[in-house]
């Protein structure tokens, strides 16, 4: 009845997206309202989970080096932002029987698919030739690709290159969301499968796969469309909650940015990258607030050495403890009850 | 042959294109060195590397200017900026290695670039901390002049510098490795790390060596650098950096030749881009993408890099 036990749990997670999405509302939910700041916060941490589980399928369980997500994350984002500007309103006025919210959806979840295909197209592309590379080369190249994809799309005018491209908000906490727990429902089941054992089996020992029958090619372009698809839904809902985009954001920082996640929490686990990209998000915040420190006539802004301190955790982790927070553990596994033959 | 007065026009700017792309080619050949060595020994791609030719600049900057060159222009003030500066970034340079990447050397490849993504983010948010992130301007050292080759070509006095010095260095760096006991020691931790320890190598006391040399290299890049453009800024490193790496894979990693020639083959590539890419179809905007469009084809064609040897595999 396992899957009775999927569906429940998605539901009360739905209902939960839901009464966290109304309360950020103006209106607030009960009267219990969430002010923007932090509704923003948590948009951020739903976004950077589906870029850590996608990134995840690819580096963490399919072993392969990709050091360029921003770059299918950026096709996503510049593809829907394309078309919702330009046949957005179309299409919603063409709905508007059905109610504005319902016509936006649609709008939105259209634009979903288009950065979802795009992106994906893109992901193929850029595998088919770079997946005969291993290790280093490949994280050279998808590198490589992912900074030519900003600087092509930096020179393109109609979506306004240098100057940035206002996009309509058509992303709430509601659809990031729903968007979040379907990235890693999808994953986790891709990694369960038969399928996900080939991928396993990839990381553990390519040629020893390969001994076995797999087709380990074949596998490896999959598990890099699969990720770079949703790198791209992620994108599209980056674009549609911001508003704005602008390739800055897209720089290979913000690709180094989701391996920081992954690695923190634990290559390889589901949990790990959700808690990777919490920590991520949350961090480089929670350091804003701290206290200025008077030594003598000087103030030690501690605030402004954030990123500073931010870089020094990451080494520092490193160092301590490599394998990240879980490891390839995830956190059930420490729920589960210990006993019975070993 | 004689040529009418606008071919010689278009030949003297691509004389020109070709003398500005080889002086940027010249810095990117200097810091690729210090990637493709650390990388032939620690198989590591030292991210940070990039931001110590940023340091290797603020460094010149501080000295230069608290020793007073920067008002009076002489060779000597060039030459102790230079030396000092290469100096701070070797101690930097070795120091990264001791506490940041010796501790994760015997984890997995991924903690170790990680460690050197950390690596490189501490010391760019660090220098925008301390210095802030507007640019300034470096002192010129030497008084710069022009003068005309043949026809409308020119070259300044800080190219010529660029020339000279990044040529010294490559000759100083060939002798270390080919004709010292510790150049000797460095290839034998290259070619296998283990069997260089048992044949009583201080393994420790090369690497550390390697990276003081790496970091030397590129922070001469930085004072070159900053004599033929003088912004200089914390983030000036990693679009730098990444293509001064890029050339090291181009020329194939690892190897010292290979840097030099994928250096000078990225800088000239960059220019002509510049220069002749409206004919072509390509404008001039995507200068930045033409070298990742180079490194693509070549891993893609022949993926040990121009000068590399293939390794294969073993079960």
């Amino acid at each position: 009845m396992n899957w009775v036990k999927s569906i429940g749990i998605s539901i009360i997670l739905i209902a939960l997206i839901y009464v966290i999405n109304s309360a950020m509302s103006s209106a607030g939910f009960f009267g219990f309202g969430i002010d923007d700041y932090y509704s923003r916060l948590l948009v951020f941490i739903a976004i950077n989970i589906i870029l850590a589980t996608s990134l995840n399928l690819i580096n963490g369980f399919t072993g392969q080096f990709s050091i360029g997500h921003a770059g299918f994350m950026a096709v996503g984002a510049y593809s829907s932002a394309y078309f919702t500007v330009n046949y957005g309103k179309a299409i919603e006025s063409s709905l508007a029987f059905g109610g504005e919210t319902i016509a936006s959806g649609i709008v939105l979840l259209i634009a979903i698919l288009i950065g979802l295909i795009f992106s994906a197209i893109a992901g193929l592309l850029v595998g088919i030739p770079s997946l005969r590379l291993k290790g280093d080369y490949l994280a050279i190249v998808t590198l490589g690709f992912a900074e030519i994809i900003r600087i092509v799309i930096l020179n393109i005018d109609s979506v306004g290159g240098a100057t940035g491209y206002q996009v309509g908000g058509y992303a709430n906490f509601f659809w990031v969301g729903i968007l979040a727990v379907i990235t890693i429902v999808i994953i986790h089941n891709i990694v369960k499968s038969d399928a996900g054992r080939a991928l396993v089996s990839i990381r553990e020992d390519e040629l020893a796969a390969e001994a076995m029958g797999v087709n380990t090619t074949r596998y490896k372009v999959i598990s890099f469309v699969i990720g770079s698809g949703f790198a791209g839904v992620a994108g599209v809902l980056f674009a549609h909650y911001n508003r704005f985009l602008s390739t800055n954001d897209f720089q290979f920082i913000k690709s180094f940015e989701i391996i920081i996640m992954i690695v923190i929490g634990g290559m390889g686990s589901m949990t790990g990258a959700i808690l990777g990209a919490i920590i991520v998000t949350l961090l480089p915040e929670m350091l804003r607030y701290l206290p200025d420190i008077q030594i003598g006539a000087t103030t030690f802004k501690f605030a402004d050495l954030r990123l500073v301190i931010f870089a020094l955790i990451l080494i520092l982790t490193m160092i301590l403890r490599p394998q990240g927070i879980l490891g390839t553990k995830e956190i059930t596994d420490f729920f589960k009850r210990k006993g019975g033959l070993r | 042959m004689t040529l009418d007065s606008g071919q010689q026009e278009k030949m003297d700017t691509f004389i020109q294109q070709i003398i500005n792309g080889l002086t940027i080619g010249s810095i990117y050949a200097l810091i690729a060195l210090g990637y493709t060595m650390v990388y032939g020994i620690l198989r590591l791609i030292n991210f940070a590397h990039g931001d110590i030719y940023m340091v290797g600049a603020y460094a010149g900057f501080m000295l230069a200017t608290a020793l007073g060159f920067a008002v009076n222009p002489s060779v000597f003030g060039f030459i102790v900026t230079l030396l000092g500066s290469m100096t701070i970034a070797a101690a930097i340079g070795m120091a990264i290695e001791r506490f940041a990447y010796r501790p994760v050397r015997k984890y997995s490849k991924m903690t170790t670039l990680i460690t050197a993504i950390g690596m490189s983010l501490l010391i760019e948010y660090l220098f925008v901390f301390i210095f802030s992130g507007t640019p300034r301007s470096f002192p010129q050292l030497l008084p710069n002049e022009n003068y005309t080759l043949f026809g409308n070509a020119t070259i300044s006095t800080s190219q010529i510098l660029i020339f000279v010095v990044s040529l010294l260095l490559m000759i100083f760096l060939q002798w270390i490795v080919y004709q010292t006991k510790i150049g000797k020691a460095m290839r034998a931790v290259s070619y296998n790390i283990n069997s260089a320890k048992l044949m009583g190598i201080n393994t420790d006391f090369v690497i550390a060596f390697t990276f003081a040399l790496g970091s030397a290299l590129a922070a001469a890049g930085g004072v070159l650098t900053a004599q033929y453009n003088p912004k200089i800024e914390p983030l000036m490193g990693i679009i730098t950096g990444l293509k001064a790496f890029v050339a090291a894979v181009l020329g194939g990693i690892g190897n010292i030749p290979g840097a030099v020639l994928g250096g000078l083959l990225i800088g000239a590539a960059e220019t002509l881009v510049v220069g002749y890419g409206s004919y072509i179809g390509v404008p001039s905007t995507y200068r930045d993408a033409v070298a990742f469009a180079i490194l693509i084809l070549v891993l893609l064609i022949r993926p040990a890099g121009l000068l590399g040897t293939n390794i294969q595999e073993k079960v």
